[in-house]
Protein backbone atom coordinates (compact mmCIF):
# COMPACT_ATOMS: atom_id res chain seq x y z
CA UNK A 1 0.00 0.00 0.00
CA UNK A 2 2.56 2.46 1.13
CA UNK A 3 6.08 1.50 0.16
CA UNK A 4 7.43 4.43 2.73
CA UNK A 5 8.82 3.13 6.31
CA UNK A 6 7.15 4.55 9.28
CA UNK A 7 8.28 5.55 12.38
CA UNK A 8 5.23 4.76 13.93
CA UNK A 9 2.09 3.06 12.58
CA UNK A 10 -1.09 3.56 15.18
CA UNK A 11 -4.63 1.46 14.75
CA UNK A 12 -7.75 3.30 15.23
CA UNK A 13 -8.20 7.48 15.82
CA UNK A 14 -10.39 7.37 18.79
CA UNK A 15 -8.54 9.47 21.67
CA UNK A 16 -6.07 6.64 22.79
CA UNK A 17 -4.60 6.25 19.39
CA UNK A 18 -5.24 10.11 18.66
CA UNK A 19 -2.97 10.67 21.89
CA UNK A 20 -0.28 8.95 20.53
CA UNK A 21 -0.09 9.88 16.91
CA UNK A 22 -0.41 13.22 17.77
CA UNK A 23 2.57 13.10 20.56
CA UNK A 24 4.70 11.34 17.74
CA UNK A 25 3.95 13.50 15.12
CA UNK A 26 4.50 16.62 17.31
CA UNK A 27 7.98 15.47 18.02
CA UNK A 28 8.56 15.13 14.42
CA UNK A 29 8.14 10.78 13.63
CA UNK A 30 6.67 9.36 10.77
CA UNK A 31 3.66 8.03 11.53
CA UNK A 32 0.48 6.71 9.72
CA UNK A 33 -2.69 5.87 11.52
CA UNK A 34 -5.28 3.50 10.36
CA UNK A 35 -9.11 4.10 10.95
CA UNK A 36 -12.12 1.67 9.76
CA UNK A 37 -14.86 4.29 10.32
CA UNK A 38 -15.31 6.84 7.62
CA UNK A 39 -14.38 9.38 9.16
CA UNK A 40 -12.60 9.38 13.01
CA UNK A 41 -15.09 9.23 15.68
CA UNK A 42 -17.90 7.12 12.88
CA UNK A 43 -17.39 3.96 14.83
CA UNK A 44 -16.83 5.67 18.71
CA UNK A 45 -19.63 5.81 21.31
CA UNK A 46 -19.32 7.17 24.26
CA UNK A 47 -21.17 9.21 27.42
CA UNK A 48 -19.72 11.33 26.94
CA UNK A 49 -17.63 13.39 29.11
CA UNK A 50 -14.35 14.64 28.67
CA UNK A 51 -11.55 15.11 31.46
CA UNK A 52 -9.77 18.39 30.50
CA UNK A 53 -6.77 17.88 32.31
CA UNK A 54 -5.43 14.84 30.25
CA UNK A 55 -6.17 16.31 27.26
CA UNK A 56 -4.65 19.92 28.40
CA UNK A 57 -1.33 17.67 28.56
CA UNK A 58 -1.15 17.06 24.92
CA UNK A 59 -3.02 19.90 23.49
CA UNK A 60 -3.09 22.77 26.28
CA UNK A 61 -5.25 25.50 24.32
CA UNK A 62 -7.85 22.89 22.99
CA UNK A 63 -10.83 24.89 24.38
CA UNK A 64 -9.73 27.46 21.27
CA UNK A 65 -11.38 25.63 18.93
CA UNK A 66 -12.29 22.06 20.44
CA UNK A 67 -16.31 21.41 19.85
CA UNK A 68 -17.23 21.35 23.63
CA UNK A 69 -20.63 21.05 24.48
CA UNK A 70 -21.38 22.48 28.80
CA UNK A 71 -18.51 22.31 31.52
CA UNK A 72 -20.12 20.51 34.24
CA UNK A 73 -20.90 22.47 37.51
CA UNK A 74 -23.18 19.91 39.21
CA UNK A 75 -23.09 16.29 39.28
CA UNK A 76 -26.18 14.20 40.89
CA UNK A 77 -25.61 10.76 41.81
CA UNK A 78 -29.10 8.89 42.13
CA UNK A 79 -30.03 5.43 44.14
CA UNK A 80 -32.89 4.32 42.31
CA UNK A 81 -35.97 1.99 43.02
CA UNK A 82 -39.22 1.91 40.98
CA UNK A 83 -40.65 5.04 41.53
CA UNK A 84 -38.05 7.01 43.56
CA UNK A 85 -34.58 8.19 43.67
CA UNK A 86 -32.48 9.39 46.78
CA UNK A 87 -29.82 11.29 45.65
CA UNK A 88 -26.35 13.19 46.78
CA UNK A 89 -25.69 16.12 44.61
CA UNK A 90 -22.73 18.47 44.14
CA UNK A 91 -22.77 21.80 42.67
CA UNK A 92 -20.43 24.50 43.16
CA UNK A 93 -19.74 27.91 41.56
CA UNK A 94 -16.10 26.86 41.57
CA UNK A 95 -16.59 24.55 38.94
CA UNK A 96 -17.54 27.59 36.73
CA UNK A 97 -13.91 28.77 36.33
CA UNK A 98 -11.65 29.80 33.51
CA UNK A 99 -10.30 26.65 32.76
CA UNK A 100 -13.18 24.31 33.46
CA UNK A 101 -12.20 20.50 34.72
CA UNK A 102 -14.91 18.66 33.11
CA UNK A 103 -17.07 18.78 29.60
CA UNK A 104 -19.87 16.89 27.87
CA UNK A 105 -19.03 16.11 24.25
CA UNK A 106 -20.10 14.49 20.99
CA UNK A 107 -17.77 11.89 20.12
CA UNK A 108 -18.16 12.17 16.43
CA UNK A 109 -17.62 15.47 16.87
CA UNK A 110 -14.77 15.93 19.37
CA UNK A 111 -12.71 13.11 17.67
CA UNK A 112 -12.80 14.54 14.38
CA UNK A 113 -11.49 17.77 15.71
CA UNK A 114 -8.62 15.46 17.54
CA UNK A 115 -8.08 14.34 14.46
CA UNK A 116 -7.85 17.34 12.74
CA UNK A 117 -4.85 18.16 15.09
CA UNK A 118 -2.80 14.96 14.39
CA UNK A 119 -2.84 15.68 11.08
CA UNK A 120 -1.77 19.51 11.44
CA UNK A 121 1.29 17.93 13.41
CA UNK A 122 1.86 15.36 10.25
CA UNK A 123 1.05 12.00 10.94
CA UNK A 124 -1.00 10.65 7.70
CA UNK A 125 -4.54 9.41 8.27
CA UNK A 126 -6.30 7.05 6.06
CA UNK A 127 -9.87 6.46 7.33
CA UNK A 128 -11.88 3.42 5.95
CA UNK A 129 -9.03 0.97 6.39
CA UNK A 130 -9.21 -2.05 8.49
CA UNK A 131 -6.38 -3.24 10.18
CA UNK A 132 -6.98 -7.35 9.79
CA UNK A 133 -3.56 -8.17 11.11
CA UNK A 134 -0.02 -7.57 12.05
CA UNK A 135 3.40 -8.74 10.14
CA UNK A 136 5.97 -10.26 12.16
CA UNK A 137 9.73 -10.76 11.44
CA UNK A 138 11.13 -14.25 11.75
CA UNK A 139 11.91 -13.38 15.31
CA UNK A 140 8.74 -12.75 16.09
CA UNK A 141 8.90 -8.67 16.23
CA UNK A 142 5.93 -6.84 14.89
CA UNK A 143 7.03 -4.98 11.81
CA UNK A 144 4.04 -3.88 10.69
CA UNK A 145 0.16 -4.14 9.58
CA UNK A 146 -1.95 -6.08 6.82
CA UNK A 147 -5.11 -4.11 6.05
CA UNK A 148 -8.26 -4.71 3.89
CA UNK A 149 -7.07 -2.37 1.36
CA UNK A 150 -5.48 -4.11 -2.02
CA UNK A 151 -2.25 -5.16 -1.59
CA UNK A 152 -2.76 -2.84 1.79
CA UNK A 153 0.40 -3.68 3.92
CA UNK A 154 2.19 -0.63 5.70
CA UNK A 155 5.46 -1.38 7.82
CA UNK A 156 6.61 0.55 10.67
CA UNK A 157 9.33 0.44 13.55
CA UNK A 158 6.32 -0.12 16.32
CA UNK A 159 2.68 -0.77 16.02
CA UNK A 160 0.43 1.33 18.65
CA UNK A 161 -2.78 -0.62 19.24
CA UNK A 162 -5.35 1.56 19.91
CA UNK A 163 -7.76 -0.77 17.99
CA UNK A 164 -10.74 -0.07 21.32
CA UNK A 165 -12.57 -2.45 23.11
CA UNK A 166 -13.33 -5.40 20.85
CA UNK A 167 -9.03 -5.11 19.72
CA UNK A 168 -9.82 -8.19 17.34
CA UNK A 169 -6.20 -7.56 15.64
CA UNK A 170 -4.04 -7.94 19.14
CA UNK A 171 -6.75 -10.95 19.99
CA UNK A 172 -6.29 -12.25 16.71
CA UNK A 173 -2.20 -12.05 17.04
CA UNK A 174 -2.10 -13.55 20.01
CA UNK A 175 -0.82 -10.72 22.28
CA UNK A 176 -3.63 -10.48 24.78
CA UNK A 177 -6.57 -13.40 25.73
CA UNK A 178 -10.23 -12.67 24.49
CA UNK A 179 -12.80 -10.41 26.89
CA UNK A 180 -14.83 -12.43 28.90
CA UNK A 181 -18.49 -12.01 29.36
CA UNK A 182 -18.30 -11.26 33.17
CA UNK A 183 -15.80 -8.50 32.87
CA UNK A 184 -17.28 -6.09 30.05
CA UNK A 185 -20.66 -4.39 30.60
CA UNK A 186 -22.91 -3.56 27.09
CA UNK A 187 -24.12 0.14 27.62
CA UNK A 188 -26.88 1.96 25.36
CA UNK A 189 -27.39 5.47 24.93
CA UNK A 190 -30.38 7.71 22.91
CA UNK A 191 -29.55 10.98 21.82
CA UNK A 192 -32.55 12.96 22.64
CA UNK A 193 -32.57 16.63 21.02
CA UNK A 194 -34.00 19.77 23.03
CA UNK A 195 -34.08 23.26 22.59
CA UNK A 196 -30.98 24.46 24.56
CA UNK A 197 -33.52 27.02 26.36
CA UNK A 198 -35.68 24.01 27.68
CA UNK A 199 -32.09 21.95 28.73
CA UNK A 200 -31.40 25.35 30.65
CA UNK A 201 -34.80 25.73 32.59
CA UNK A 202 -34.86 22.09 33.50
CA UNK A 203 -31.64 21.08 34.54
CA UNK A 204 -31.76 24.88 36.67
CA UNK A 205 -28.29 26.00 34.02
CA UNK A 206 -27.35 29.16 32.54
CA UNK A 207 -25.32 29.27 29.64
CA UNK A 208 -22.75 26.68 28.65
CA UNK A 209 -23.47 25.19 32.46
CA UNK A 210 -24.24 21.54 32.18
CA UNK A 211 -25.23 18.75 34.50
CA UNK A 212 -24.46 14.58 34.47
CA UNK A 213 -26.46 12.04 36.30
CA UNK A 214 -25.06 9.01 37.23
CA UNK A 215 -27.81 6.30 38.13
CA UNK A 216 -27.91 3.25 39.63
CA UNK A 217 -30.31 0.68 41.82
CA UNK A 218 -34.05 -1.31 39.97
CA UNK A 219 -33.07 0.12 36.60
CA UNK A 220 -30.75 -2.76 35.92
CA UNK A 221 -33.45 -5.51 37.23
CA UNK A 222 -31.17 -7.05 39.83
CA UNK A 223 -28.12 -6.98 37.70
CA UNK A 224 -24.80 -4.82 37.51
CA UNK A 225 -25.17 -1.76 36.46
CA UNK A 226 -25.87 1.68 36.07
CA UNK A 227 -27.90 4.23 34.32
CA UNK A 228 -26.85 7.85 33.42
CA UNK A 229 -27.98 11.42 31.72
CA UNK A 230 -25.86 14.14 30.02
CA UNK A 231 -27.12 17.71 29.30
CA UNK A 232 -25.08 18.75 25.77
CA UNK A 233 -25.97 22.04 24.56
CA UNK A 234 -28.77 21.02 22.70
CA UNK A 235 -29.46 17.81 23.39
CA UNK A 236 -29.72 14.79 26.37
CA UNK A 237 -27.68 11.49 25.80
CA UNK A 238 -29.30 8.87 27.69
CA UNK A 239 -27.96 5.82 28.54
CA UNK A 240 -27.86 2.70 30.62
CA UNK A 241 -25.63 -0.23 31.05
CA UNK A 242 -25.01 -3.80 32.54
CA UNK A 243 -22.65 -6.57 32.18
CA UNK A 244 -22.26 -8.57 29.50
CA UNK A 245 -22.64 -12.10 31.39
CA UNK A 246 -25.64 -10.62 33.28
CA UNK A 247 -27.62 -9.65 29.94
CA UNK A 248 -26.73 -13.30 28.58
CA UNK A 249 -28.06 -15.29 31.63
CA UNK A 250 -30.88 -12.94 32.28
CA UNK A 251 -33.26 -12.46 29.20
CA UNK A 252 -33.47 -8.88 29.46
CA UNK A 253 -32.93 -6.55 26.55
CA UNK A 254 -30.26 -3.68 26.45
CA UNK A 255 -33.12 -1.31 24.98
CA UNK A 256 -35.97 -2.84 27.03
CA UNK A 257 -34.13 -1.32 30.09
CA UNK A 258 -33.47 1.86 28.38
CA UNK A 259 -37.42 2.28 27.32
CA UNK A 260 -38.02 1.83 30.98
CA UNK A 261 -35.09 3.99 32.33
CA UNK A 262 -36.69 6.81 30.03
CA UNK A 263 -40.30 6.22 31.17
CA UNK A 264 -39.29 6.41 35.28
CA UNK A 265 -41.37 9.26 36.70
CA UNK A 266 -37.84 10.97 37.77
CA UNK A 267 -36.33 10.83 34.42
CA UNK A 268 -39.31 11.28 31.83
CA UNK A 269 -40.00 14.47 32.55
CA UNK A 270 -36.36 15.50 31.90
CA UNK A 271 -37.11 14.35 28.24
CA UNK A 272 -40.44 15.18 27.41
CA UNK A 273 -40.87 16.49 23.82
CA UNK A 274 -37.46 15.65 22.63
CA UNK A 275 -36.34 14.28 19.90
CA UNK A 276 -34.52 10.74 19.27
CA UNK A 277 -32.31 11.10 16.45
CA UNK A 278 -29.56 8.48 17.45
CA UNK A 279 -29.40 4.62 19.10
CA UNK A 280 -26.32 3.31 19.52
CA UNK A 281 -24.71 0.64 21.70
CA UNK A 282 -20.90 -0.29 23.43
CA UNK A 283 -18.97 -2.35 24.95
CA UNK A 284 -17.01 -0.99 28.55
CA UNK A 285 -14.00 -3.35 29.76
CA UNK A 286 -14.96 -2.97 33.46
CA UNK A 287 -12.96 -6.05 34.78
CA UNK A 288 -10.14 -3.30 35.95
CA UNK A 289 -6.39 -4.12 37.35
CA UNK A 290 -6.85 -7.95 37.06
CA UNK A 291 -8.16 -8.05 33.45
CA UNK A 292 -5.08 -5.74 32.15
CA UNK A 293 -3.48 -7.72 29.52
CA UNK A 294 0.41 -7.53 28.30
CA UNK A 295 0.43 -4.01 27.20
CA UNK A 296 4.08 -4.21 24.94
CA UNK A 297 6.02 -6.65 23.34
CA UNK A 298 8.54 -6.49 20.44
CA UNK A 299 7.77 -4.06 18.15
CA UNK A 300 4.10 -3.43 19.63
CA UNK A 301 2.01 -1.39 22.55
CA UNK A 302 -1.71 -1.17 23.31
CA UNK A 303 -3.65 1.90 24.59
CA UNK A 304 -6.74 3.19 25.51
CA UNK A 305 -9.78 0.43 26.06
CA UNK A 306 -7.99 -2.50 24.23
CA UNK A 307 -6.01 -2.64 26.96
CA UNK A 308 -8.82 -2.73 29.32
CA UNK A 309 -7.73 1.02 31.02
CA UNK A 310 -11.51 2.26 32.12
CA UNK A 311 -11.99 3.05 35.85
CA UNK A 312 -15.61 2.04 36.16
CA UNK A 313 -16.29 3.02 39.65
CA UNK A 314 -15.62 6.52 38.72
CA UNK A 315 -17.06 6.66 35.21
CA UNK A 316 -13.73 7.27 33.41
CA UNK A 317 -12.19 5.63 30.55
CA UNK A 318 -11.56 8.57 28.10
CA UNK A 319 -8.83 10.24 30.30
CA UNK A 320 -7.42 6.85 30.87
CA UNK A 321 -7.21 6.68 26.99
CA UNK A 322 -5.37 9.71 26.35
CA UNK A 323 -3.34 9.21 29.43
CA UNK A 324 -1.99 5.77 27.91
CA UNK A 325 -1.83 7.29 24.27
CA UNK A 326 0.36 9.66 25.34
CA UNK A 327 2.61 7.94 27.15
CA UNK A 328 3.00 5.39 24.99
CA UNK A 329 4.47 8.28 22.50
CA UNK A 330 6.44 9.69 24.26
CA UNK A 331 8.32 6.08 25.20
CA UNK A 332 8.52 5.73 21.40
CA UNK A 333 9.70 9.62 21.10
CA UNK A 334 12.43 8.60 23.51
CA UNK A 335 13.59 5.86 22.40
CA UNK A 336 13.54 7.10 19.14
CA UNK A 337 15.80 9.81 20.01
CA UNK A 338 17.98 7.56 21.80
CA UNK A 339 17.89 5.70 18.64
CA UNK A 340 17.93 2.60 20.15
CA UNK A 341 15.39 -0.72 19.12
CA UNK A 342 11.67 -0.64 19.63
CA UNK A 343 11.97 -4.48 21.96
CA UNK A 344 10.38 -5.84 24.56
CA UNK A 345 12.86 -4.53 26.89
CA UNK A 346 13.33 -0.95 26.03
CA UNK A 347 8.86 -0.38 25.42
CA UNK A 348 8.97 -1.58 29.08
CA UNK A 349 9.54 2.25 30.11
CA UNK A 350 6.03 2.07 28.60
CA UNK A 351 4.70 0.46 31.73
CA UNK A 352 7.23 2.02 33.89
CA UNK A 353 6.00 5.02 33.65
CA UNK A 354 1.98 4.37 33.32
CA UNK A 355 2.72 2.45 36.86
CA UNK A 356 3.62 5.94 38.19
CA UNK A 357 0.60 8.00 37.02
CA UNK A 358 -3.02 8.22 38.41
CA UNK A 359 -3.86 5.01 35.85
CA UNK A 360 -2.51 2.44 37.44
CA UNK A 361 -2.22 3.58 40.64
CA UNK A 362 -6.19 4.13 40.46
CA UNK A 363 -6.95 0.48 38.63
CA UNK A 364 -4.76 -1.21 41.92
CA UNK A 365 -6.67 1.36 44.29
CA UNK A 366 -9.95 -0.72 43.21
CA UNK A 367 -8.85 -3.81 41.85
CA UNK A 368 -11.23 -5.70 43.94
CA UNK A 369 -13.97 -3.81 42.58
CA UNK A 370 -15.63 -5.47 39.81
CA UNK A 371 -15.97 -9.14 41.01
CA UNK A 372 -17.26 -7.00 44.67
CA UNK A 373 -20.18 -5.59 42.49
CA UNK A 374 -20.81 -8.60 40.28
CA UNK A 375 -21.22 -10.77 42.89
CA UNK A 376 -23.63 -8.59 45.02
CA UNK A 377 -26.10 -8.17 43.51
CA UNK A 378 -28.11 -7.01 46.25
CA UNK A 379 -26.02 -3.41 45.94
CA UNK A 380 -28.21 -3.12 43.05
CA UNK A 381 -31.70 -4.24 44.07
CA UNK A 382 -32.78 -4.84 47.76
CA UNK A 383 -29.82 -1.71 49.33
CA UNK A 384 -31.62 0.93 46.85
CA UNK A 385 -35.34 -0.72 47.78
CA UNK A 386 -34.17 -0.34 51.47
CA UNK A 387 -32.37 2.90 51.37
CA UNK A 388 -35.68 4.88 49.18
CA UNK A 389 -38.39 2.98 51.85
CA UNK A 390 -35.65 4.72 54.42
CA UNK A 391 -36.32 7.97 53.19
CA UNK A 392 -39.87 7.93 52.38
CA UNK A 393 -40.71 6.33 56.30
CA UNK A 394 -38.25 9.82 57.42
CA UNK A 395 -39.88 12.28 55.21
CA UNK A 396 -43.50 11.42 55.32
CA UNK A 397 -45.31 13.05 58.61
CA UNK A 398 -48.05 10.80 59.43
CA UNK A 399 -48.35 11.36 63.54
CA UNK A 400 -46.21 8.38 63.76
CA UNK A 401 -43.08 9.35 66.45
CA UNK A 402 -39.41 9.96 65.15
CA UNK A 403 -37.93 7.43 67.71
CA UNK A 404 -40.59 4.59 65.63
CA UNK A 405 -39.59 6.00 62.84
CA UNK A 406 -36.52 4.70 63.10
CA UNK A 407 -36.74 1.54 64.52
CA UNK A 408 -39.07 0.87 61.68
CA UNK A 409 -35.94 1.47 59.46
CA UNK A 410 -33.61 -0.11 61.34
CA UNK A 411 -35.54 -3.10 61.51
CA UNK A 412 -36.30 -3.30 57.73
CA UNK A 413 -32.68 -3.36 56.75
CA UNK A 414 -32.02 -6.08 59.26
CA UNK A 415 -35.05 -7.80 57.73
CA UNK A 416 -34.02 -6.91 54.25
CA UNK A 417 -30.53 -8.23 54.77
CA UNK A 418 -29.56 -9.59 58.40
CA UNK A 419 -26.96 -8.23 60.59
CA UNK A 420 -24.11 -10.29 59.93
CA UNK A 421 -25.09 -9.86 55.89
CA UNK A 422 -24.98 -5.21 56.61
CA UNK A 423 -21.96 -6.24 58.53
CA UNK A 424 -20.41 -8.36 55.53
CA UNK A 425 -21.57 -6.31 53.23
CA UNK A 426 -20.13 -3.09 54.95
CA UNK A 427 -16.66 -4.84 55.50
CA UNK A 428 -16.69 -6.11 51.59
CA UNK A 429 -17.24 -2.70 50.30
CA UNK A 430 -14.17 -0.98 52.42
CA UNK A 431 -11.69 -4.18 51.94
CA UNK A 432 -12.48 -3.30 48.00
CA UNK A 433 -12.42 0.66 48.46
CA UNK A 434 -9.73 1.03 50.18
CA UNK B 1 -37.50 -13.86 10.62
CA UNK B 2 -40.50 -14.85 11.78
CA UNK B 3 -41.48 -14.04 15.25
CA UNK B 4 -41.35 -10.87 17.09
CA UNK B 5 -38.73 -11.55 19.77
CA UNK B 6 -36.85 -8.32 19.86
CA UNK B 7 -39.96 -6.39 21.76
CA UNK B 8 -39.41 -5.18 24.65
CA UNK B 9 -41.54 -5.70 27.80
CA UNK B 10 -43.07 -2.40 27.34
CA UNK B 11 -44.07 -3.24 24.10
CA UNK B 12 -41.36 -1.31 22.20
CA UNK B 13 -39.63 -2.62 19.18
CA UNK B 14 -35.97 -2.08 18.99
CA UNK B 15 -36.32 -1.46 15.24
CA UNK B 16 -37.95 1.86 16.06
CA UNK B 17 -34.73 3.25 17.79
CA UNK B 18 -32.51 1.92 14.41
CA UNK B 19 -34.38 3.86 11.96
CA UNK B 20 -32.74 6.76 13.39
CA UNK B 21 -28.78 5.97 12.24
CA UNK B 22 -27.29 5.78 9.52
CA UNK B 23 -25.44 2.61 7.74
CA UNK B 24 -23.80 1.75 5.04
CA UNK B 25 -24.44 -1.73 4.23
CA UNK B 26 -22.05 -3.66 2.63
CA UNK B 27 -24.50 -5.58 0.39
CA UNK B 28 -23.81 -9.29 0.03
CA UNK B 29 -20.65 -9.19 2.81
CA UNK B 30 -22.28 -10.04 6.23
CA UNK B 31 -19.51 -9.01 8.46
CA UNK B 32 -21.05 -11.53 11.31
CA UNK B 33 -21.96 -15.14 10.33
CA UNK B 34 -23.79 -17.67 12.30
CA UNK B 35 -22.45 -21.32 12.18
CA UNK B 36 -24.93 -23.90 10.92
CA UNK B 37 -26.96 -25.91 13.11
CA UNK B 38 -29.66 -27.77 14.03
CA UNK B 39 -30.42 -26.80 17.81
CA UNK B 40 -29.14 -23.65 18.87
CA UNK B 41 -26.56 -23.43 21.65
CA UNK B 42 -27.79 -22.08 25.20
CA UNK B 43 -24.91 -19.26 24.50
CA UNK B 44 -26.32 -18.31 20.63
CA UNK B 45 -29.86 -18.64 22.24
CA UNK B 46 -28.89 -15.80 24.59
CA UNK B 47 -28.11 -13.42 21.26
CA UNK B 48 -31.95 -13.18 20.42
CA UNK B 49 -32.60 -10.91 23.49
CA UNK B 50 -28.40 -9.92 24.30
CA UNK B 51 -27.94 -8.23 20.96
CA UNK B 52 -29.23 -4.54 21.38
CA UNK B 53 -29.94 -4.16 17.72
CA UNK B 54 -32.14 -7.37 18.09
CA UNK B 55 -30.34 -8.92 14.73
CA UNK B 56 -30.96 -12.46 16.22
CA UNK B 57 -33.93 -14.26 16.08
CA UNK B 58 -35.19 -17.58 15.41
CA UNK B 59 -36.78 -19.22 12.58
CA UNK B 60 -39.57 -21.58 12.81
CA UNK B 61 -37.62 -24.65 12.81
CA UNK B 62 -35.66 -23.14 15.77
CA UNK B 63 -32.32 -22.38 14.38
CA UNK B 64 -30.88 -18.83 15.61
CA UNK B 65 -30.29 -16.34 12.12
CA UNK B 66 -29.40 -12.87 11.99
CA UNK B 67 -29.81 -10.18 9.69
CA UNK B 68 -27.46 -7.46 10.43
CA UNK B 69 -28.03 -4.76 8.43
CA UNK B 70 -28.54 -2.86 11.83
CA UNK B 71 -25.84 -4.14 13.19
CA UNK B 72 -23.90 -1.47 16.19
CA UNK B 73 -20.68 -3.45 16.02
CA UNK B 74 -20.63 -3.46 19.69
CA UNK B 75 -19.00 -7.04 19.72
CA UNK B 76 -21.99 -8.23 22.74
CA UNK B 77 -22.26 -11.49 20.44
CA UNK B 78 -18.54 -11.73 19.99
CA UNK B 79 -17.96 -12.08 23.73
CA UNK B 80 -21.04 -14.12 24.56
CA UNK B 81 -20.43 -16.68 21.97
CA UNK B 82 -16.56 -16.72 21.75
CA UNK B 83 -16.04 -20.09 23.51
CA UNK B 84 -18.66 -21.85 21.70
CA UNK B 85 -17.69 -20.57 18.32
CA UNK B 86 -21.37 -20.21 17.27
CA UNK B 87 -20.53 -16.66 15.01
CA UNK B 88 -17.70 -15.55 13.27
CA UNK B 89 -17.28 -11.88 13.83
CA UNK B 90 -15.27 -9.89 11.95
CA UNK B 91 -15.40 -5.67 11.43
CA UNK B 92 -16.94 -4.33 8.54
CA UNK B 93 -15.07 -3.60 5.61
CA UNK B 94 -12.91 -0.27 5.84
CA UNK B 95 -15.49 2.31 5.29
CA UNK B 96 -18.74 -0.20 5.73
CA UNK B 97 -21.57 -0.55 8.66
CA UNK B 98 -23.02 1.99 10.93
CA UNK B 99 -22.08 5.77 10.70
CA UNK B 100 -22.10 7.34 13.97
CA UNK B 101 -23.44 10.85 13.77
CA UNK B 102 -22.99 11.35 17.72
CA UNK B 103 -21.24 8.65 18.88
Amino acid sequence: MIEEHFDAIVVGAGPSGNAAAYTMAKAGLKVLQLERGEYPGSKNVQGAILYADALEKIIPDFREDAPLERHIIEQRLWTMDEKSYVGMHYRSEDFNEERPNRYTILRAQFDKWFSSKVREAGAILLCETTVTELIRDGAGKVTGVKTDRQGGTAFADVVILGEGVNGLVGQRSGLRPELQPDSVALAVKEMHFLPREVIESRFNLRGNEGVVIEAMGTITDGMTGTGFLYTNQESVSVGIGCIVSDFAESGKTAYGLLEAFKNHPSIKPLLENSECKEYAAHLIPEGGYHSIPELYGDGWLVVGDAGQFVNAVHREGSNLAMTTGRIAGETIVALKQRGVAMSKANLAAYKRTLDETFVMKDLKKYKRIPALLHGNKQLFGLYPRLLTAAAQTWFRVDGVDKRSKENQILKSFRKGRTLSGLIGDAFKLARAWR
Amino acid sequence: MTDAMNVSSTGFKVEEKLFQNRYLVDVGRPHITIRPHDVPSKALLALTHACPAGCYSRNDSGQVEATIDGCLECGTCRVITAKTGDIEWDYPRGGFGVLFKFG
